[in-house]
């Protein structure tokens, strides 16, 4: 029993296995002399077992008495999950150099993160979720504050600390509760006991307060407050690593435990997740405008963000599930370009986030400026770009759904939080005469994976390479 | 009154009264040692339950270890808690309001509380028949729980990890000891002998 159990979590066992022998590898290698290899080289373990998860099996197959469920959502999250990670590892090694935190460790963090965030989209007890939860938790925790001698990286990374400790206290006094409901943890019992009309009090309880733990870990209003600050403490790297994989996860994770556990009483929390929504929309979209430090400014972003993907997830269908997922993946994608543009903002060689510094880019850079125009747009949503595909999904699953409310609600949220990225282009473009310029200098694989996600904004409009399916096949599997 | 239901009484009375003085405490060594109060009478409380396993691991791993460990940081680091307390103070109307709705949105739910009706079935007995309670447990844990124990070991080693990244300095100044070094030392090669003359020096 046991060896068809771990056959089941084979993926997970090697990235494990993988990163305690980097361990070794890194303390005995010397002084964080391994650091470089080691981070291309997890990069690529990380696309070798995207290919092994994609490869594998078609059907669902449970381990461990159904503690962990490998179906077609866990493999489609996974993928999303370890690409988006292997390409962040990528991106990182230049900033690390010249802030000196080449530390061996910051890849060995990501990856047993990703082991976390594996768990979590594949949990399917509420023991597992939350074991999964906290190793990724406390791996970024440690990643967020890794600049020591920095004020304001300590800061963020106790702050996120402190917060998401509180927020695993909520989810855990929900668990607790739906335990005591229901008498058993995992989310077949849960959803056999819960029946399909409304849900009894005891277990509404359980259920909102598991629900607010996990909108703290998607940054959803109002649990949002720790986001802007962690966002711009911790190194850029971390920063572009928590704007992507975590945020995939815990929203993979956030429909799992809505539709595995809670699936027959879509109604007790469809209103909750859509009024989230709409806020963290809205929150987004207005405490934006006023940012002069553009990592905040993507912190409000990527809440707004959050607030479109659960609209998905509020229409409780397995529509509005694929059209989650699909805007995960389209959100992914442009985040990681615009990260590697702000990677690359560096004055006197020094890295730099004022959004005034980007004044006039385009004569001093025209195609780094075209194509940080392209993702602008594409995060903004306006109409020729993927971005806006992305939001039309959303919209016709809420509207398949009758959330009419909330499909105008985000269209003009949608028209608020397009201001602070068309400001950026206006500023790129039409702005005045920088004082001191930004440094052109090349660095070939942030300008490569900008362009190719630059590339994607353009050519995903006429095609998305097969992701619609996938993603639809995905939801179908978690909706049974 | 039974004897079970008044130690019941008793322990949990005092659990609640341990958690209290610990959050409203002058002194935080005071409120160190309530919280070692509230840990002690929850640990009677889960004698109580049978789990006599689980009792112990909470006085040896909570009053010995995590209880100690945190009045030495307390008493060792330099924090200004009247400062702490004062700030505290000006949150303390809303922290109240909040915790009230809270405690009445509990007792509400309290008040209507049922469980499905399976969960009792659902729900495993708390001590089996033939084995021992600390048997019992080991078999869950390490059998049946076997993935979540290992996920436990792993999150301990990114606490390790965490530690050392977020701690450790390598000094330059520190003169360490290379045994290897000492032992293929050649006396030849270091020590000279010379005849010095009396009276005369080098």
């Amino acid at each position: 029993m046991i060896q068809a159990d771990l056959n089941v979590i084979l993926p997970e066992i090697l990235l494990s296995l993988y990163a305690m022998f980097a361990l070794l590898g890194g303390v005995y290698g010397g002084k964080d002399r391994l650091s470089v290899p080691l981070i291309f080289a997890t990069a690529g373990v990380f696309v070798i077992l995207a290919f092994i998860v994609s490869g594998s099996s078609n059907g669902t197959q449970t381990a461990f008495g159904g503690m962990f469920i490998n179906d077609g959502f866990a493999r489609f999250s996974k993928v999303l999950i370890l690409v988006s990670a292997a390409v962040v590892l990528i991106i990182s090694p230049d900033y690390l150099r010249s802030r000196k935190l080449l530390h061996f460790e910051y890849p060995i963090l990501i990856a047993l993160s990703v082991v976390g965030m594996m768990m979590m989209v594949s949990s399917g007890d509420l023991m597992s979720l939350y074991m999964g939860l906290e190793l990724q938790s406390l791996c970024l925790y440690v990643v967020a504050s890794m600049r020591r001698d920095s004020l304001k990286s300590t800061e963020a990374g106790l702050k996120y600390f402190v917060l998401g400790a509180l927020a695993s206290g909520l989810l855990l006094y929900g668990a607790s509760l739906c335990y005591g409901y229901a008498g058993t943890t995992s989310f077949e019992g849960i959803i056999a006991a819960a029946g399909d009309d409304h849900a009894d009090v005891g277990l509404l309880i359980g259920l909102v307060m598991i629900l607010s733990g996990l909108a703290f870990k998607v940054s959803a209003v109002p649990f949002h407050m720790w986001t802007p600050d962690v966002y711009e403490g911790a190194p850029t790297p971390v920063t572009a690593f928590f704007a992507t994989a975590p945020k995939v996860a815990a929203m993979a994770l956030f429909a799992r435990v809505m539709h595995d556990a809670f699936g027959g009483i879509v109604g007790d929390w469809q209103q909750v997740v859509a009024l989230i929504s709409v806020l963290s929309m809205y929150l987004g979209a207005i405490a934006a405008i006023g940012q002069s430090n553009i990592k905040r400014l993507m912190a409000y972003s990527s809440i707004a963000h959050m607030g479109y993907a659960l609209m998905g997830l509020a229409s409780g269908t397995a529509y509005g599930v694929e059209a989650m997922l699909t805007y995960m993946t389209i959100y992914v994608t442009m985040n990681i370009g615009t990260f590697a543009f702000i990677l690359m903002m560096e004055r006197d060689g020094q890295p730099v986030t004022d959004i005034a510094s980007l004044s006039m880019l385009s004569r001093a850079a025209p195609g780094k400026a075209l194509a940080m125009l392209v993702l602008l747009f594409s995060l903004a949503g306006v109409p020729p770009s993927l971005g806006f595909f992305a939001k039309w999904g959303v919209w016709n699953a809420a509207l398949d759904a009758g959330l009419i409310w909330l499909v105008v609600a985000s269209a003009v949220a949608s028209g608020i939080g397009a201001y602070y990225y068309l400001r950026i282009v206006y500023l790129m473009y039409f702005g005045q005469e920088p004082q001191d310029a930004l440094d052109r200098r090349r660095a070939p694989i942030l300008g490569t994976v900008m362009s190719v996600s630059a590339l994607v904004m353009v050519v995903g409009v006429v095609s998305l390479f097969g992701i619609e399916g996938a993603a639809e096949a995905a939801a179908n599997t978690l909706l049974r | 009154m039974s004897f079970a239901s008044f130690a019941f009484y008793l322990f949990a009375l005092s659990t609640i009264i341990g958690g209290f003085f610990t959050v409203v405490g002058r002194n935080p060594v005071h409120s160190v040692l309530w919280l070692i109060l509230s840990f002690l009478s929850a640990a009677g409380l889960f004698v109580l339950l049978g789990a006599e396993f689980v009792a112990m691991l909470l006085v040896i791993v909570y009053v010995g270890a995590v209880a100690v460990l945190f009045l030495f940081v307390v008493m060792m680091l330099d924090v200004d808690f009247a400062e702490l307390k004062a700030e505290m103070a000006q949150y303390l109307p809303l922290a109240l309001f909040i915790g009230v709705v809270l405690l009445m949105q509990l007792g509400m739910a309290f008040g209507v509380w049922s469980a499905s009706e399976g969960a009792q079935a659902a729900r495993r007995s708390i001590t089996p028949d033939d084995v021992s309670n600390t048997a019992a447990l080991g078999l869950l844990l390490y059998d049946e729980y076997f993935l979540l124990f290992q996920l436990a070991g792993l999150i301990l080693l990114v606490a390790m990890i965490g530690a050392i990244v977020l701690t450790l300095r390598h000094r330059k100044d520190v003169k360490r000891q290379n045994v290897l070094e000492q032992m293929y030392r050649d006396p030849a090669k270091t020590l000279e002998l010379r005849n010095v003359k009396p009276g005369q020096g080098l």
